[in-house]
């Protein structure tokens, strides 16, 4: 690749750069074979894959749903998560069910919990497994038939699942 | 081990009518997700409790669908709300298909 050097100096680089996504970037680096964890965006493929069979064409909403993980843990072997989702749980506007998705470790699925009226409250309570530091997806679906989704970052600084004992 | 050693639940001995209780549950379980090594290079094999429900007197108030996600010694928890006295049960589910289960009794006034 030539470039002269008398090349016209480039536009002024302006600072307001557009929001890039973490995974608008891995994708960039996987592109050039720069991906500092390949497998790691192989299973972010896979989470993404898992979604979009979950709500196929439908919208997905931030709200609603919210979800407690801790930002570091030392050990990913069991981690704390709980899941609390708005609704007034009645016959007619209830939580159908909440999807747990892993960007990180080797298959996405965490849990699915089915809530019904009797419920009372969409709460969710349980212990994890992260192999790495990675993002949590957290889905809720409604009785209307809507989608409502949080996440959270998480790092891990002792993996699990695939370590031998 | 397919089916959990030892099974607790937790649920509130007392509670009024209409009023949210917590049930709590917990197996001892390894959830071996078929990723680990043991000492000899050899692929651990898959064992997970595949679901756990929650009953109230038979019917079924919360149900959960258990993936590889889920930690070892696997523990529930979510809420329900005191309509009557009697029973909670916890039936755990394991890759075969077997069940296990187990109660705790709830007096509501």
């Amino acid at each position: 690749m030539t470039t002269p050097i008398s090349a016209p100096s480039p536009a002024p680089i302006q600072f307001s750069v557009p929001a890039i996504s973490r995974r608008d970037c891995l994708g960039v680096l996987a592109a050039f074979g720069l991906a500092p964890w390949s497998d790691a965006f192989a299973e972010v493929e896979q989470a993404d894959a898992a979604i979009r069979e979950l709500v196929r064409d439908a919208r997905v909403r931030s709200g609603r749903i919210s979800m407690e993980l801790p930002p570091l843990v030392e050990n990913g072997h069991s981690v704390v998560l709980s899941v609390n989702v708005q609704s007034p749980m009645t016959a007619q506007d209830h939580v159908r069910s909440v999807h747990l998705f892993a960007e990180g470790n080797p298959l996405p699925g965490i849990l699915t919990a089915y809530f019904t009226p009797r419920s009372g409250c969409a709460v969710l309570t349980s212990r994890v497994r992260l192999a790495q530091s990675q993002r949590i997806w957290a889905i809720a679906v409604m009785s209307d038939g809507s989608f409502w989704q949080t996440s959270a970052e998480t790092l891990v600084t002792l993996s699990a699942c695939t370590e031998e004992r | 081990m397919s089916l959990p050693l030892r099974l607790l639940l937790t649920v509130p001995r007392t509670a009024r009518r209409g009023e949210l209780i917590e049930i709590k549950a917990l197996a001892q379980h390894a959830m071996e997700n078929g990723f680990r090594h043991d000492q000899n290079g050899q692929i651990v094999p898959r064992d997970l409790l595949r679901q756990v429900r929650f009953q109230y007197n038979g019917f079924e108030v919360f149900r959960a669908d258990l993936q590889t996600g889920v930690a070892a010694n696997p523990l529930l928890q979510s809420t329900t709300i005191a309509t009557e006295s009697g029973v909670v049960t916890a039936i755990w589910t394991d890759d075969q298909g077997l069940d296990a289960q187990t109660s705790a009794r709830i007096d509501v006034t």
